[in-house]
């Protein structure tokens, strides 16, 4: 039987610690409703998440946040918070997770250095370029540590030189020992990582290589 | 504790940098605070004016002019042993003449008939008061059954009296039912409006809220900065109300203190601020947080 509507059917994977995985598809191929499943975003109607031995759709609401400060998100569309400046969407994420004043004090400016915007730390989101906010995303996922950086299309917004920069930054911080799961559609992107590569179709995995190009 | 300081911060910078939007929702606020407001002034007036035209209720007494002071005395001291009498006051038969000749200055004819017959012909009154309006009936059974035969006394005025005081409380109780819903209905009407406006204020700022969830934010955390900028948008309303109805009373007060039997809009507010001040700015800041909460709960099930 065909899929009737489901975005995601029969996907089976597991992903281990720093991987660096490519997830690449068609839109609408599920990449997108399989990065939402692992944040608790969506449900399945069948089947089951584990994030190391949790089940994360077993989470109950209210302690969702605890989960997801394991996982550092970073959004095709950016998503700052506009009217707090660099500094202070970065230092939401620490706020939130209850991190004394100090160490905020400290975090941020050292993470904002390391993405390359030590001189915008108060611009507004509107003030900043594409790739700068981009930028500051990026911060704001990888200044609580987290175990996991998940990206769905983080360079979709971005021109290559900005997309070159945004990738970089991810390596690094795989290098780092961060486990990193984007998606993309960039060839250029998945062909000059030359690391594991899941091609989706139709809701389903058509293809999982170990060193995988971008083929659709 | 460090939350509970960040929620603040946050909250108050976001009141400050959504300037527009807080202003529209501080306008609106104060619009249905002064209605609110103005519940609070209507209803002290009209239980006011019942309250002094109840106070215009008695019964008179009358006495034949052929009652001698001791005699009156006597009936003023049975009458004054009734529990229900609050007060009794006399009137002489030279007093009465007095009133009578006063209420008549202007009429000339009355007055010369009044000199052509030579003596007084007025009688002493005694006018009684009862601690309740209800009891008057009770009192006038007394007066009737235990006094009636009495020789000196002419007439009680009650019953003619009744009539006009009974229709008049009534009218005011109507006017003051009609008016109270109409209002009602205002602050409702405006309370709704309000609620809408910092709904919509929150609507804006629904995909901020999502991102704030998947970052990794408590509801808690979340939430609280909205309802510290709901409040805020309360206490900022509810300020510039107090501001405002303070010329406002100050202008009403003197045009209708005579309309209103000597009740005085502006001396009321000023005796009176401590209850305004705590209805207007607690209605603000009740509204503008807990709007904030339900708001955002709609935002939060990501």
């Amino acid at each position: 039987m065909y899929r009737d509507g489901a975005a995601l059917d029969n996907v089976t994977l597991s992903i281990a610690p720093k991987e660096f995985v490519s997830i690449v598809g068609h839109s609408g191929a599920g990449k997108t409703t399989l990065l939402k499943m692992l944040l608790a975003q969506e449900r399945p109607t069948d089947g089951s998440v584990f994030f190391e031995s949790v089940d994360v759709h077993t989470l109950p609401k209210s302690s969702l946040h605890h989960y997801r400060r394991k996982i550092g998100m970073i959004f095709q569309d950016f998503r700052l918070i506009p009217n707090k400046t660099a500094y202070e969407n970065i230092a939401f994420a620490m706020e939130a997770a209850g991190r004394p004043d100090d160490e905020i004090a400290t975090d941020v400016p050292y993470i904002l250095e390391l993405v390359g915007l030590g001189g915008k730390a108060h611009h507004f989101p509107h003030q900043l370029s594409g790739g700068e906010q981009q930028r500051v995303a990026i911060g704001r996922a990888i200044i609580n540590q987290p175990d996991v950086i998940v990206a769905d299309e983080p360079t979709g917004n971005l021109d290559p030189v900005n997309t070159f920069e945004v990738i970089e930054i991810l390596k690094k911080i795989n290098e780092l020992g961060t486990t990193v799961l984007i998606t993309t559609h960039n060839k250029g992107v998945v062909d000059a990582m030359g690391r594991r590569v899941i091609t989706m179709e139709n809701g389903r995995i058509a293809r999982d290589d170990a060193q995988g190009h971008y083929i659709l | 504790m460090m939350m509970l300081r960040r929620i603040f911060v946050a909250g108050a910078k976001s009141f400050i940098r959504s300037g527009s939007v807080s202003f529209a929702t501080v306008l609106i606020m104060t619009v249905t605070l002064m209605i609110i407001g103005f519940l609070v002034f209507l209803s002290a007036v009209l239980s006011n004016t019942l309250v002094s035209i109840q106070d215009k209720v008695d019964v008179n007494v009358y006495f034949t002019p052929a009652a001698s002071d001791s005699d009156i005395a006597t009936i003023q001291e049975e009458i004054e042993a009734i529990p229900e009498v609050a007060a009794t006051t006399y009137t002489s038969r030279e007093e009465a003449l007095i009133q009578f000749r006063e209420r008549h200055a202007d009429d000339e004819l009355t007055l010369r008939a009044l000199d052509e017959l030579g003596e007084n012909p007025l009688g002493a009154s005694l006018s009684i008061k009862a601690n309740d309006p209800s009891q008057y009936e009770g009192i006038v059974q007394y007066l009737e059954n235990d006094l009636g035969g009495s020789s000196f006394i002419d007439r009680i005025n009650y019953f003619q009296n009744k009539t006009v005081i009974d229709r008049l409380t009534a009218a005011i109780k109507a006017t003051a039912r009609a008016g109270s819903i109409i209002v009602f209905l205002f602050a409702l009407a405006s309370t709704i409006i309000a609620l809408a406006t910092v709904r919509l204020a929150i609507y804006s700022a629904r995909d901020e809220i999502a991102v704030m969830r998947l970052v990794g934010a408590s509801n808690m955390y979340i939430r609280g900065p909205f309802i510290v900028a709901g409040i805020l948008s309360g206490v900022f309303a509810g300020l510039i109300t107090l501001i405002l109805f303070y010329p406002a009373a100050w202008y009403a007060g003197s045009a209708t203190a005579i309309w209103l039997g000597g009740f005085n809009v502006f001396t009321y507010y000023v005796d009176n601020f401590a209850v305004f001040f705590g209805v207007i700015v607690g209605a603000g800041v009740f509204l503008g947080g807990v709007a904030s909460y339900l708001a955002v709960r709609r935002y939060l099930k990501v």
